[in-house]
């Protein structure tokens, strides 16, 4: 048996004076933390290592905005510009966007909300922490042993037969850590359907889970189709099998449709979890239930479906034929409907809420506002005559980065400090955490809205050197990147500090709904001492009072 | 309320900011393109506004007072469900069907465009106007006249893209791709490459010159005496050897090339194909892909003795060759 197995009685009888035993106490040895089959624990060792990619990812991000202070560039060669944005965008993607929510508050969370003592698969819940790590290895030694220039796209036949960095060992980062997605999306499948409490029917589940179910099938759909592409690109450049490129018979074009096959319902990895996140937070920070339930499920889903069926909108401008681009137009049109369905349904949950303003909210409401605006710029970019102008310039910067650090880093950080409480059993300084939202929210505003003039204007993206009269714009963002790397460090700060000094956190300190509430913070390894019986609707905080624990 | 948006975006962007909001619109499309980003500009704000003022009204007018307070359960009210379910639709099919319509009115260049022919290679534009004349990193272009672009790479794919006219189209290699604009304003506009393409990406970049017609003419006759891209394209074909097989009597091994272009060919296949410029690039750089059945496949490839733009002057020289009128083999 593993070290994990623990006596699970050991919390039942407390004597007073003496420390309850929880998942983070019952062993501290660093093995029984390297071999734990426990859900919470593998959720923390991916909560440290997404951590840190967040910051060498974010370092990258730092380097690229105080070089574009300059026209001519200030800080580094073209070439390492080049190098920076790829790295920026291979690691925040795919090593910190894509595992965010799902590998830590959804590992965390999904059995919790469920009723159920762990996922289905432990085993294999473990083994996908050490493919991701396996898989962030290989793109760390690419940094390291010179970097590679592709931009994150790979675009062929650049990235397979003119590049001269280090393609391979990141595409082999990629394609490895893609089976760390597939094992988590496969685990909480099989979880949410087989391990629900009595009394959970699919429509009582937290929208969180119904989120993470809609991830989990584009996880399963999605990643072996990027894991194919990265092996062809992988036989292209190593063995010169013409697949890609068209100087040995190969179609580059091919490799666009492959790859954004997987990498545009990849964008919806990362924002339906966020938007998971997002129900919850609205609801317990009003004390309503949500507007809508069905509605915001069943959106979900037709994200997960529709977002198969766009990847063409990123090629409006590659010499698809007019019919193709239509169709793709009209598609991704579609697919902007069930997520202005969400964001009224949550603007509406708040009306004669009894809404309180702590730091996880001040994060929800600007994620609806950011989100907003991010989803409304993809309307220029669904639009086939302004997507023209606007395809490969800062404009679809801006949007995406509205989308997934406005959308998804804000809903990951609301959700951070949402359940905080419950993974730590701390505290953190309230204030502290709202200052930092708000830093976040400005730095935001001011690093990526810039992006978007700049865009209309006509400037192409990854250039390491522009024309003059671009600069005041990039100034403006540069500026603004300094302020968001700020705003960044400081929950790094006070939740390393609450970890240790933190005041202990009640088992429901927000009054909030959800089987989580309902056990200890930190829980037991076992999670709940009796399965509990569920025998209400999802945020029903209209039945008892929501303040106080059990 | 589209207007009003229009005149305080102008007005904004002509005062005295330190940046302009909008590149000059200096082509015939560019205007409209600006209608469908204004619209939805104000669309974009109305909705953020909309949004954000609501949360924000919320936000003081359900404020916790208490901090035991539980408010009314929240009732579902299925029409305002069905009407932002309905409403967002119906804006969507709005804009799908203006930008679509935009879109596909310029998909085709006008017949009478004047062409130009563009190679993208890292890092630089190589450009070639029919007359012969070459540019690098330049495109001089006249003013008030269609002008269609045919574009191919000779390495990575490149974008070629004119902001102010608000055309972009990705120059892939191994295939033809086109764009067409009609330049409405004189002057000296930024032409970029908006696809990454390797180190020097960001120095891809160049200038488009719109002259009026006869200042174009007049730019075109300072290089009087440069072959055109056709004569070009002939002393290739003589120096290659192509002439010892395609005779223009058609006693060749290969067929006669005369009057070839516009026609339809009947394949090995069976499949009818017409023989534009992809069709004579591929017959030059992968000859055995678009064999034709009544002639032995012996022709070798060419490809890596001619670049991309020889490929393109052989192109101007079969187009040129009108010949006797040829009977195709496409019945």
């Amino acid at each position: 048996m593993s070290t994990a197995t623990v006596d699970i009685h050991a919390h039942d009888s407390p004597i007073p004076g003496v420390e309850r035993t929880n998942y983070l106490n019952v062993d501290h040895s660093v093995k029984s933390w390297l071999l734990t089959f426990d859900h919470k624990r593998i959720a923390i060792l991916y909560l440290i290592s997404i951590t840190l990619m967040f910051f060498v990812g974010g370092l990258f991000a730092v380097l690229m905005r105080v070089h574009l202070i300059e026209p001519q560039g200030f800080l580094v060669a073209p070439e390492n510009y080049n190098k920076l944005f790829t790295m920026h965008g291979v690691i925040m993607v795919f090593f910190f966007l894509v595992p965010s929510i799902p590998a830590t508050l959804g590992n965390f969370l999904v059995p919790m909300m469920i009723g159920a003592r762990d996922l289905a698969f432990p085993k294999l819940n473990l083994m996908s922490w050490y493919i991701y790590i396996i898989g962030a290895a290989f793109t760390l030694y690419s940094v390291i042993s010179g970097g590679v220039d592709t931009g994150w796209t790979f675009y062929t036949p650049y990235s397979s037969s003119f590049a001269h960095t280090q393609v391979v060992p990141t595409a082999i980062g990629v394609f490895i850590t893609g089976f760390s997605s597939i094992l988590t999306g496969l685990n909480f499948i099989v979880t949410i359907h087989k391990m629900r409490a009595p009394g959970l029917t699919w429509f009582r589940l937290p929208l969180f889970i119904w989120a993470m179910y809609a991830t989990s099938v584009i996880f399963i759909l999605g990643t072996p189709v990027i894991a194919v592409t990265m092996f062809l690109l992988g036989c292209e450049r190593l063995l010169h099998i013409g697949i890609f490129d068209p100087a040995i018979g190969g179609d580059p074009i091919l490799f666009q449709h492959l790859f954004w096959f997987y990498s545009h319902p990849a964008v919806y990895i990362m924002i339906l979890p966020g938007m998971g996140v997002m129900s919850e937070l609205v609801t317990a920070f009003s004390r309503k239930r949500i507007f809508g339930y069905t509605f915001v499920a069943f959106s979900s889903l037709a994200i997960a479906v529709i977002s198969f069926l766009v990847w063409g909108h990123h090629m409006f401008v590659t010499g698809q034929s007019v019919y193709a681009g239509l169709i793709f137009s009209v598609l991704s049109f579609l697919v902007a409907i069930p997520s202005a369905i969400k964001v009224f349904n949550w603007t509406a949950t708040l009306y004669k809420g009894s809404i309180s303003y702590e730091a996880p909210m001040l994060y929800a409401l600007g994620f609806i506002g950011l989100f907003t605006m991010g989803g409304l710029t993809g309307l220029f970019l669904a639009s086939l005559a302004t997507d023209v102008h606007l395809n490969g310039t800062y404009f679809i910067v801006a949007h995406f980065h509205y989308i997934m650090v406005g959308g998804a880093v804000m809903a990951y950080l609301g959700g951070i400090h949402f359940w905080w409480p419950k993974i730590t059993g701390r505290l953190y300084p309230d204030a502290w955490a709202r200052f930092a939202a708000l830093v976040i929210f400005v730095g935001f505003n001011l690093t990526f809205f810039p992006q978007f003039v700049l865009g209309y204007l006509g400037m192409p993206r990854r250039y390491a050197v522009y024309p003059g009269e671009f600069q005041t714009l990039n100034v403006m963002s540069s500026a603004g990147a300094s302020i968001l790397g700020v705003g960044y460090l400081i929950p790094l700060i006070y939740l390393i500090w609450s970890f240790k000094y933190g005041p202990p956190a009640s088992s429901n300190p927000w009054g909030a709904k959800g089987l989580e509430w309902t056990t200890a913070s930190p829980p037991p390894t076992e999670n709940f001492t009796t399965i509990p019986v569920v025998t209400e609707q999802a945020y029903d905080y209209a039945q008892t009072t929501g303040k106080g624990g059990h | 309320m589209m207007g009003i948006v229009q005149t305080g975006l102008q007005h904004l962007a002509a005062a005295t900011l330190w940046f302009p909001l909008k590149p000059e619109a200096a082509s015939s499309i560019a205007e409209n393109v600006d209608r469908l980003y204004y619209f939805l500009t104000a669309l974009t704000l109305f909705f953020t506004v909309l949004i954000f003022g609501t949360i924000f009204v919320f936000m003081i007018k359900y404020r916790r007072r208490t901090p035991d307070e539980i408010p009314p359960d929240t009732v579902t009210y299925m029409p305002l469900e069905l009407a932002w379910t309905i409403i967002p639709t119906l804006i969507c099919v709005v804009i799908f069907v203006w930008a679509s319509w935009l879109y596909v009115r310029n998909s085709v260049p006008p017949a009478a465009s004047t062409e130009m022919f563009v190679v993208g290679k890292q890092w630089m534009w190589h450009i070639q106007h029919p007359e012969g004349v070459r540019e690098i990193n330049e495109l001089h272009v006249p003013v008030n006249t269609p002008v269609k672009l045919t574009m191919t790479s000779e390495d990575v794919i490149h974008d070629f893209y004119i902001p102010v006219f608000r055309v972009k189209h990705d120059v892939t290699p191994g295939r033809y791709s086109s764009i067409w604009f009609e330049a409405t304003e004189k002057g000296t506009f930024h032409l970029f490459c908006a696809q990454y393409c390797g180190t020097d990406h960001s120095e891809m970049i160049g200038w488009v010159y719109v002259m009026a017609p006869q200042e174009y003419a007049a730019w075109l006759a300072s290089s009087a005496g440069t072959p055109s891209m056709a004569q070009d394209g002939q002393r290739l074909f003589n120096q290659l050897g192509c002439a010892s097989c395609h005779s223009s009597d058609n006693t060749g091994r290969g067929p006669s090339l005369n009057g070839i272009y516009g026609t339809e060919q009947r394949m090995i296949s069976g499949d009818l194909k017409l023989v534009d410029e992809t069709f004579i690039r591929q017959s030059i750089v992968n000859p055995h892909s678009v064999a034709l059945p009544n002639y032995p496949p012996i022709m070798p490839t060419f490809q890596g003795q001619v670049s991309e733009e020889q490929v393109l002057q052989l192109i101007a020289y079969v187009k040129s060759l009108a010949g006797e009128e040829r009977t195709s083999n496409a019945k």
